[in-house]
């Protein structure tokens, strides 16, 4: 017994120094989805570095382009932080933690627009586009897959049924590029990802029309691990926070087109959860 | 007979010369361009069905997940490429489905997702028809006859399974480009080539028909008997050719002497009896005459008295003179023996000449090459200098000198006269040995003719010739031994 609590604190110590070592040498991993254009390697790239001098220890960015892939990952505690999308994060509210939302003219939300090819000049509505093929973003995406479905519900179409052929982009991007090549008649994407293309890639935005906005939704969410520690969790916050308050932090934000992040919390997500029953329920 | 065949040689030679090298230069010519046309086809057969089975072998994990994006990635990759001349870019890549329609297309504008290629156009329709046909890996291109595109055909399968059809499209708009870049290249080099061949080819054929071209024409000439017609020019080289220049003018050089040498015999045959026939009168006129003179000589003496008879006998005895003179002048008789010439017969004959000479206003120099006697009889020399001088102090215009040189020549005399005056007419040229042949007036005709029979028998040779307004008479004779 004596000789068993012994080994048994001699293990709890050796934990603890493991740990406190853990703190400066392991990484903290970081998964990057498709919910903004996350396959830009360049800004991402000193927006890795920027965290590793802010936190002191070395970030790895893990880029996936499907959600349920980083779901799964941070499940697995493959991942200590995420930014994925809205859906995702109401979907698998268990297993994460809120841990900034990201503000982008001035508001933290953001919309589903429907677009259509430049060409298309006649497309009033997502009606407009029976049988016709359409883009989805992911299947676990809001603004690229539940909100025009829901859409497309409303206005008293079946989703399942309405379109010719239906397929996944798997990047709010590459929806675009469908819709802009005519691969697609049409498509989902997030405002954010258009907007950020409207300045970086216009001639993709150029060959692509709006043709309907969706309500604001709470906007794709930084999210923690559940299981990451509160100390890890403030530090990561803290950066994010305070990024409008340094230059390089401002430059990348530009990069990224957002104004910042806050802290935000549940409530901001209240529609999508509502979205997600409608689409459900059906 | 085609008239293409009598040409001159002159254009025959570059017209037979430029029709070969066109023809070669064609065939060449045509050659490289179907090599070229070949090269192209095969490049672009090897090209298409290597792009199409790597496409095929990649895009098939994208069909079987129904990925459309990424299958459209990968159709899309090879399109992405710079435009390059070098590369033949396909005009569209398509994955076709099982039933042969559309899974995704490079152009989903003009093709859109799930289109069937049956409805596309002819072409399609018929591509389609060879897919469902052929569904083997092998003969993946499609190329039918009057087709406006090439159609590369890869089946995407796995393990003889077909899930669907690669099928990339060139356009033979962008093909027949570059195809009539390359032919107009080998025509360019084909012209670039005559340019250089066809003047050379002419200059060549000039050049070797200038020389056959003036042997032709000199040819001709020496067959119409012109025989002193300019010759052809020279041929430098010791080809055939050559040769035949050679041979021509050897020809035309014996066939002149030989001219030159009947022309001669038969003047001499004609002067031989001419000579022949006046010795003959001459004889026969002489035997009566010498009796007549003789008879006349009894006559004066028997009527010495009578002047009248006198008279008469004078006037005959005169006339008789007269005639015995004249035959005696053409019988030449060289068998007169004698002295030999010596040089002082010159000093003499220029002083017989002399008073004629100052009359003529003509001055006479004698170059005399002779040291000692010459064995030929000095009679005989000096009538032959006498006569040619005369002639030529009368032919000579006034206050011109005429030249005499006579000289020992290798076993032979030689004597040559030369004055200037008015040429002797070639017509005259031919009889001027003849008796009673005379270039003026006065003479009577007998001179030269007399020379000439001297000449002759002494076994000699006379020759005249009129050039550059001088006018020379050349004796030969042979010298025998000498006589003293």
């Amino acid at each position: 017994m004596k000789l068993a609590r012994i080994l048994g604190v001699l293990a709890a110590l050796l934990a603890l120094s493991a740990a406190a070592a853990d703190d400066r040498t392991t990484p903290v991993r970081i998964g990057l989805t498709p919910t903004f254009p996350h396959d830009q390697y360049r800004p991402l790239e000193k927006w890795r570095l920027y965290m590793e001098r802010k936190l002191q220890r070395p970030v790895e960015f893990t880029r996936r382009d499907r959600y349920i892939e980083t779901m799964d990952l941070l499940r697995l505690k493959k991942l200590d932080f995420a930014w994925i999308c809205d859906y995702p994060y109401v979907h698998f509210k268990k297993q994460v933690k809120l841990l900034a939302v990201p503000v982008h003219e001035g508001h933290p939300y953001y919309q589903s627009y429907l677009i259509v090819p430049a060409s298309d000049k006649t497309t009033k509505s997502i009606l407009d586009l029976k049988d016709k093929v359409f883009a989805y973003t992911d299947p676990y995406s809001n603004t690229g897959y539940l909100a025009p479905r829901l859409e497309l519900q409303l206005a008293g179409g079946d989703p399942a049924r309405f379109f010719h052929k239906t397929f996944f982009a798997w990047s709010h991007r590459r929806v675009l590029e469908s819709v802009a090549t005519g691969l697609a008649d049409g498509g989902a994407i997030s405002s954010h990802v258009w907007d950020t293309l409207s300045i970086g890639k216009p001639e993709l935005t150029r060959a692509a029309r709006v043709v309907t906005k969706s309500a604001d939704y709470g906007f794709a969410p930084f999210v923690a691990r559940v299981s990451v520690g509160d100390e890890e969790f403030r530090a990561m916050q803290k950066l994010l926070l305070e990024m409008p308050s340094d230059e390089e932090g401002r430059a990348l934000l530009k990069e990224l087109n957002l104004d910042g992040f806050i802290v935000g919390d549940a409530r901001l997500y209240e529609r999508t959860e509502r979205l997600i029953k409608a689409v459900g329920d059906k | 007979m085609n008239p293409l065949l009598n040409l001159s040689f002159r254009y025959k030679i570059p017209l037979w010369g430029g029709l070969l090298i066109i023809t070669a230069t064609l065939a060449v010519s045509t050659a490289l361009i179907a090599q070229s046309y070949e090269d192209l086809r095969s490049d672009l057969v090897s090209s298409s069905a290597s792009l199409g089975r790597t496409l095929a072998k990649t895009i098939f994990s994208a069909m079987i997940q129904e990925d459309v994006w990424q299958a459209f990635a990968i159709i899309r990759a090879p399109l992405h490429e710079t435009a390059d001349d070098k590369l033949v870019q396909p005009e569209m890549i398509m994955a076709l489905d099982q039933q042969e329609r559309v899974f995704v297309s490079s152009h989903p504008k003009s093709v859109p997702i799930l289109t069937d290629i049956r409805k596309l156009d002819d072409e399609f329709a018929h591509l389609a028809r060879m897919i469902v046909a052929k569904p083997g890996p092998d003969a993946p291109i499609v190329d039918f006859a009057g087709a406006r595109r090439f159609y590369a055909a890869v089946p995407v399968a796995e393990e003889g399974a077909r899930l669907g059809t690669l099928v990339i499209v060139y356009s033979n708009d962008v093909f027949l480009p570059r195809f009539r870049a390359g032919a107009w290249r080998g025509a360019g080099i084909g012209l670039l080539v005559l340019a250089v061949l066809l003047p050379i080819n002419w200059y060549w054929g000039q050049r070797t028909a200038a020389p056959l071209i003036a042997l032709a024409r000199s040819t001709g000439d020496v067959a119409r008997g012109e025989l002193l017609a300019p010759p052809p020019g020279t041929y430098a080289y010791d080809d055939e050719l050559g040769r035949l220049f050679d041979s021509y003018g050897l020809m035309v050089k014996s066939l002149r002497e030989k001219t030159l040498l009947e022309e001669e015999m038969i003047r001499s045959e004609r002067l031989a009896a001419i000579g022949r026939l006046s010795a003959g009168i001459a004889h026969e006129i002489n035997n009566p005459l010498g009796g007549m003179l003789v008879a006349l000589a009894n006559f004066k003496r028997r009527y010495e008295d009578d002047e009248r008879a006198g008279k008469t006998v004078a006037i005959l005895e005169r006339g008789l003179t007269q005639i015995r003179d004249t035959v005696s002048a053409m019988l030449v008789d060289a068998k007169v023996k004698g002295r030999d010439f010596a040089p002082h017969d010159l000093e003499d004959i220029r002083l017989l000449l002399a008073g004629e000479a100052h009359q003529e206003a003509v001055e006479i120099d004698i170059q005399c090459g002779l040291t000692e006697p010459v064995a030929l009889p000095a009679t005989l020399v000096r009538q032959i200098l006498l006569n040619l001088l005369l002639n030529a102090v009368h032919a000579s215009p006034a206050s011109a000198t005429v030249q005499c040189a006579v000289q020992r020549v290798s076993g032979s005399l030689q004597i040559e006269t030369t004055n200037a005056g008015s040429a002797i007419p070639p017509d005259l040229m031919d009889h001027l040995f003849e008796p009673f042949v005379s270039g003026n007036e006065e003479g009577h005709g007998l001179g030269l003719w007399i020379t000439y029979q001297i000449v002759t028998q002494l076994g000699g040779q006379i020759a005249a010739e009129s050039r550059d307004g001088l006018t020379q008479f050349r004796v030969t004779l042979p010298v025998g031994e000498n006589h003293a």
